[in-house]
């Protein structure tokens, strides 16, 4: 049983006159790994955004519960990490200065040896001074992984998060999320057979399009 | 010897408030927006984005009117418009980058998942308000220094006015980058929207600045006054509330 609920209640969203999704229910209780699944333009990344509540539903309601207290949107971002192809980092920044931005403006303690090993795990040590605009996009893709993991967030979300990695990177970053799923929530949403694969339970996107 | 004892418990307690003060500020400074407008003003100084396009619209703007004008006299009243006009158009070059650099590099959705919409406003406006005042005070030096018809007759009221405008101007540019950020055609809804929300501030302050030169005191202004500062509680009352449903989709 983990002290973190994620809840969705007959969630669904329209772009318009156009239904991406509707009836969409769960309860993620248990820590582990939950993986969501559909084809392209099935709406994974538009449920990961409604989940870390960067987007509204159309319909429904998400709920996230910690420690028995439902948390309240102001404060939800201190409790998710984050990781998708369309979140970009401050390119005028290194890779340090970023995490401790981060830090400051999330008013958490700036721990150099967590920020350390996590750059250690990622493979990222040796150019943290650098500026992020000089980073490949597999290097940026892991440094997401810093920035979604530095706090310790009790609900992961992870939107295609082995895209631009190589094999190395794929196995860095399944290694984490294994670790992850045993401490916390973990959602992965996903199209590559591989990634899936961690899940325990996944949710069908084509189930909900009725 | 109790004159003495009084002064000294008086300058105990002025140190003692003085120390609260400083501390209260510090925990103000660690704050969560004090920390977004760092990081805003340390990208600008990497990138100068805002600083170079305002200074050019400054040179641009005052060297225009100079050539204009050229050896003729203009009325005092005119140069205190004109002085606006430049303020208003500066402001249109630059204010937008709170939220519109954010945008265009993408960096909008990490922000929404450091900070709560309230942080990520009062930091932003803490950006601005600075690039304002900065703006403006670069503005009414050089304004001063090449315009012999600009003479400032009531200092302590076009202190009060420039102060007060400034908060205004600054609180206005920042919520309406904020929703012009959302939308496609950027650079030139920023001036049309700006317009109308600003017109009021302009116009009032135009007013007040000519009262400055014509020498008038606070009583005669006060009306003004108030006007621009109900403008200002109105404008950052409004924002506060509006933000939330801008910032998120």
């Amino acid at each position: 049983m983990s002290d973190y609920i994620l809840k969705a209640d007959s969630v669904a969203k329209n772009f318009g006159r156009r239904l991406i999704f509707r009836g969409i229910n769960f309860e993620f209780s248990e820590n582990g790994v939950y993986g969501i699944s559909g084809p392209n333009g099935s709406g994974k990344s538009t449920l990961v955004k409604i989940i870390a509540g960067l987007s509204s539903p159309s319909e429904g309601k998400i709920t996230h519960i910690h420690n028995n207290n439902e948390i309240i949107s102001e404060k939800l971002h201190n409790y998710i990490g984050f990781v998708s192809p369309y979140l970009v980092l401050y390119e005028e920044f290194s890779a340090w200065e970023n995490l401790e931005f981060f830090a400051h403006i999330r008013d958490v303690t700036f721990n150099k040896g967590k920020i350390e090993t996590l750059l250690n795990d990622f493979l990222l040590y040796e150019r943290r001074d650098d500026l992020v605009k000089t980073y490949s996009s597999g290097m940026k893709q892991r440094m997401k992984f810093i920035f979604a993991l530095m706090h310790s967030p009790n609900l992961v979300i992870l939107d295609e998060p082995t895209s631009n990695l190589d094999e190395e990177g794929k196995n860095t970053v399944y290694k984490i999320v294994e670790r992850e799923g045993k401490e916390n929530i973990v959602i992965v949403a996903s199209n590559e057979r591989s990634d899936l694969a961690l899940c325990g339970e996944t949710i069908l996107l084509e189930k909900f399009k009725q | 010897m109790k004159d003495l004892i009084l002064r000294y418990a008086a300058r105990l307690y002025y140190w003692k408030n003085l120390n609260n003060n400083i501390g209260k500020i510090n925990s103000y400074m660690n704050s969560k927006a004090f920390a977004l407008y760092l990081k805003d003003f340390r990208s600008e100084l990497r990138t100068r984005y805002a600083v170079n396009s305002l200074a050019m619209f400054i040179i641009v703007a005052i060297s225009v009117i100079l050539f204009s004008i050229g050896n003729e006299k203009i009325p005092e009243s005119l140069t205190g418009g004109l002085f606006w006009v430049v303020i208003f158009f500066s402001a249109m070059s630059g204010l937008a980058r709170a939220f519109v650099s954010e945008e265009e590099r993408g960096t909008s959705l990490t922000l929404q998942l450091i900070a709560s919409p309230s942080t990520v406003f009062t930091g932003k406006l803490l950006f601005n308000l600075i690039l304002v005042f900065l703006m403006n005070i670069v503005i009414a030096i050089l304004y001063s220094a090449l315009f012999e018809e600009f003479v400032i007759r009531s200092f302590a009221l076009f202190l009060l006015t420039f102060v007060l405008s400034n908060i205004g101007l600054a609180v206005s540019s920042t919520i309406i980058a904020a929703i012009i950020s959302k939308a496609g055609s950027k650079g030139t809804l920023y001036p049309v929207l700006s317009f109308p929300i600003l017109l009021p501030l302009i116009l009032t302050s135009v007013e007040l600045t000519s009262n400055c030169m014509l020498g008038t005191t606070f009583d005669e202004s006060k009306v003004l006054l108030a006007v621009i500062l109900c403008y200002d509680v109105i404008m950052l009352t409004a924002s506060y509330m509006l933000f939330d449903f801008i910032w998120k989709d």
